[in-house]
């Protein structure tokens, strides 16, 4: 009863084809975006800001790149740390050579780059598929983490190797650097992140979306019916990399502020948490993307909650503890439901359509 | 001889030896992969768990101590001050087994028909989990295993070889850990077992069909949950090797369940479906390895090229073959 598309009529194809074709979805949506821009600027602190919000945003971005690849062209990668990197030093770098440029412009400048290095490092995609694959875009990540750690040009030779961030302003109020206020980071971030979601929901309903999805579905048939796999995965990997790129300068810029590249772009803080984002959200899912990043965000500061302040466990135990139900709770998951959260939200709206009468 | 040809050869040799270290860890992966079309991420993890347990059991240590001392505010340590190796390694090897059982039960019987992606995330799960457990039942410290393998380097070698070189040149002779040695004895005999098991017994023969044709082998009266149990505990036994070995060069730390992650080339490289592969593999990329650091490191002031290097060799190999070295061939229909 509640959500229910009796009555809607479609009468033209534009109508039809609209992102969100019911009514109810609609209204949804302006309630989030409106809470989003209009409510939560105004009452952000920076706990939330720092904790919550901004990661959720950034990872979310990351998990909407991964999900173009593995979710839509369906090519496993576990390389997302290093391509973050590559979106993070990047933006390092063209903040030192051009002091001037506006920041939302450095950005996506940095997500270009490593579109570019995506490119590179998914030609061997054209000949190997799978788990083989899988692994071999492992390398991607050691290479790359290495080469920022290494190549002292990187970091501008700092002394400790870390790259920290310089103040940028964007319409007079700083976005990146440790004077800025919770909601312009917010702000910035966000107005990225839905600018970027809907552009990639555009792609996906696209004639490059759909070739995505015949490459992903059985490669052959595809190449068979005409979808040049070339063209496809190398457009996938290139646009699954600026995604990730985005947020790996958002990541650093934004977000942390100063990094050291060993530890913020590890395997076991970036690559492997993205990729749970995506299965926990559901593969080949916008929501989905949105959903998993919330839920991995989220997860240890609620665990934490429980563990530190509430039985009162010592920060060491508390965080062996963290990882083992962080563990369980990834088995459990794909267990109850492998097709992940977005498939909960279906269930419900299927649930919701019927109610109160469900026969 | 020449100094260089003799520095080369120490090279090979060391690089050999870390090759056959690499072996052992591939090893419990491609079984894993051939009876269950698992993709087992934990295995570098089940290494880490198993030698703690070790030592765990060597130190008498109480498991879960500090989580108790902290609920309750008591003061456990140590039930007993020293176990014979024999004795820890045996309790090792049950426990081990036990560990094939619980995840058997709770966790693949659950995840049977599911994408291979589906249960490579379980597995990786399976890993943090295991982590966390291991830390939590033996604490997080660094700790020194010691089964009464010798290490150090080997005497015997080094006066042997510096007569090899030409009179009045500067050679101080070969340099070996002898504990490399013992590894690549011991994991010798382990593959030499493993080979005459999967010949000559019944239950060997089982695994091989199972890992040939899951439905044939149901179809003859073949239980596969049996199969799957022995296959981890096996390998959980081979990861216990490994971890031994690891554990005794290194200490006993949260960085050796990174040597999973050592494994991964040698698995592209030799292919995920063969245990002669898995072997020749982890020899190519240990002496490649050794070899680029010295001859190609140099070229790059940064060094410490053994991050990646392991992992573009793969790559390049992977060009040229898809399936790696000794793979299946990957035959596609429409």
């Amino acid at each position: 009863m509640l959500y229910k598309e009796t009555g809607q009529y479609k009468s033209t194809y534009k109508s039809d084809h609209a992102i969100f074709p019911l009514i109810q979805d609609k209204i949804a949506f302006s309630t989030l975006m409106f809470i989003a821009f209009l409510i939560i600027p105004f009452v952000i602190n920076s706990y939330w800001e720092k904790a919550i919000l901004v990661p959720f945003l950034i990872f979310s971005l990351a998990a909407i790149g991964l999900n173009i690849l593995t979710g839509y062209c369906g090519q496993v990668s576990l390389g997302t740390g290093g391509f973050m990197a590559v979106g993070a030093f990047s933006t390092y770098k063209i903040m030192t050579y051009f002091p001037d440029l506006n920041i939302m412009i450095i950005v996506l400048i940095s997500g270009l780059i490593t579109a570019a290095v995506g490119i590179l490092f998914g030609l061997p995609s054209l000949r190997i598929k799978g788990f083989y694959l899988a692994v071999a875009t492992l390398a991607s990540q050691f290479f790359l983490v290495w080469l920022f750690n290494k190549v002292p040009w990187f970091y501008n030779y700092s002394d400790t190797g870390q790259i920290t961030v310089s103040e940028r302003l964007m319409f007079g109020i700083p976005v990146t650097g440790a004077t800025a206020p919770p909601y312009a980071t917010y702000l910035f971030c966000l107005i990225l992140v839905v600018l970027l979601g809907f552009a990639a929901k555009n792609l996906i309903r696209s004639k490059m979306g759909r070739s995505w999805m015949a490459i992903r579905d059985m490669d052959i048939a595809a190449e068979i019916i005409g979808v040049p796999p070339l063209k496809t995965k190398l457009s996938a990997f290139a646009i699954s990399s600026f995604y990730i790129g985005v947020a790996g300068a958002l990541y650093f810029a934004v977000f942390l502020g100063a990094i050291e590249v060993t530890e913020s772009f590890d395997i076991m803080t970036i690559s492997f948490p993205v990729l749970f984002m995506i299965i926990i959200g559901g593969l080949g899912s916008m929501l989905g993307s949105f959903l998993g990043a919330a839920f991995i965000v989220t997860l240890p500061i609620g665990l934490k909650f429980i563990m530190v302040d509430l039985v009162g466990l010592s920060a060491v135990t508390a965080k062996h503890f963290e990882i083992t139900i962080w563990g369980l709770l990834m088995i459990i998951f794909l267990i109850v439901e492998p097709h992940g959260l977005a498939r909960l939200w279906s269930i419900a709206k299927e649930k919701l359509r019927r109610w109160p009468f469900p026969y | 001889m020449s100094v260089e040809l003799l520095n080369f050869i120490e090279t090979v040799l060391n690089g050999l030896m870390s090759g056959v270290m690499y072996s052992l860890v591939a090893l419990g992966f491609v079984l894993i992969f051939k009876a269950s079309g698992v993709f087992n991420f934990a295995q570098g993890v089940f290494a880490l768990f198993a030698a703690l347990t070790l030592v765990g059991y060597q130190t008498g240590q109480v498991p879960f101590a500090h989580l108790i001392n902290e609920l309750f505010g008591t003061n456990y340590h140590n039930w007993y001050a020293s176990m014979p190796n024999f004795l820890a390694i045996i309790l090792t090897m049950i426990t081990m087994i036990a560990l094939a059982w619980i995840i058997e039960r709770l966790v693949l019987k659950h995840l049977v028909n599911q994408d291979p992606i589906i249960l490579f995330m379980a597995t990786i799960g399976l890993a943090f989990a295991l982590e966390g457990v291991g830390d939590l039942m033996w604490g997080s410290d660094v700790k020194v295993l010691d089964v009464g393998i010798p290490s150090g380097g080997s005497v015997w070698l080094e006066e042997a070889t510096i007569g090899l070189a030409a009179e009045g040149s500067d050679y101080y002779g070969m340099y070996i850990d002898v504990l490399n040695v013992w590894a690549t004895v011991i994991a010798v005999i382990l593959v030499i077992t493993l080979a005459l098991f999967s010949q000559y017994t019944k239950t060997g023969r089982a695994l091989r069909a199972v890992a040939d044709d899951h439905q044939a082998a149901l179809s003859v009266g073949i239980s596969l949950r049996t199969i799957w149990i022995l296959v981890w505990a096996i390998s959980g036994f081979i990861a216990m090797v490994a971890g031994i070995m690891w554990g005794t060069e290194s200490g006993v730390q949260f960085s050796l369940s990174l040597i999973a992650l050592k494994a991964l080339p040698v698995l592209i490289l030799g292919g995920f479906t063969s245990i002669p592969g898995a072997i020749i593999g982890g020899l190519l990329i240990g002496v490649g390895e050794k070899l680029a650091e010295i001859y190609i490191g140099g070229y790059f002031e940064t060094g410490a090229l053994e991050n990646w290097f392991a992992y573009v060799m793969a790559l390049v190999f992977l060009l040229f073959r898809p399936q790696g070295l000794f793979g299946d061939k990957i035959i596609e229909r429409v």
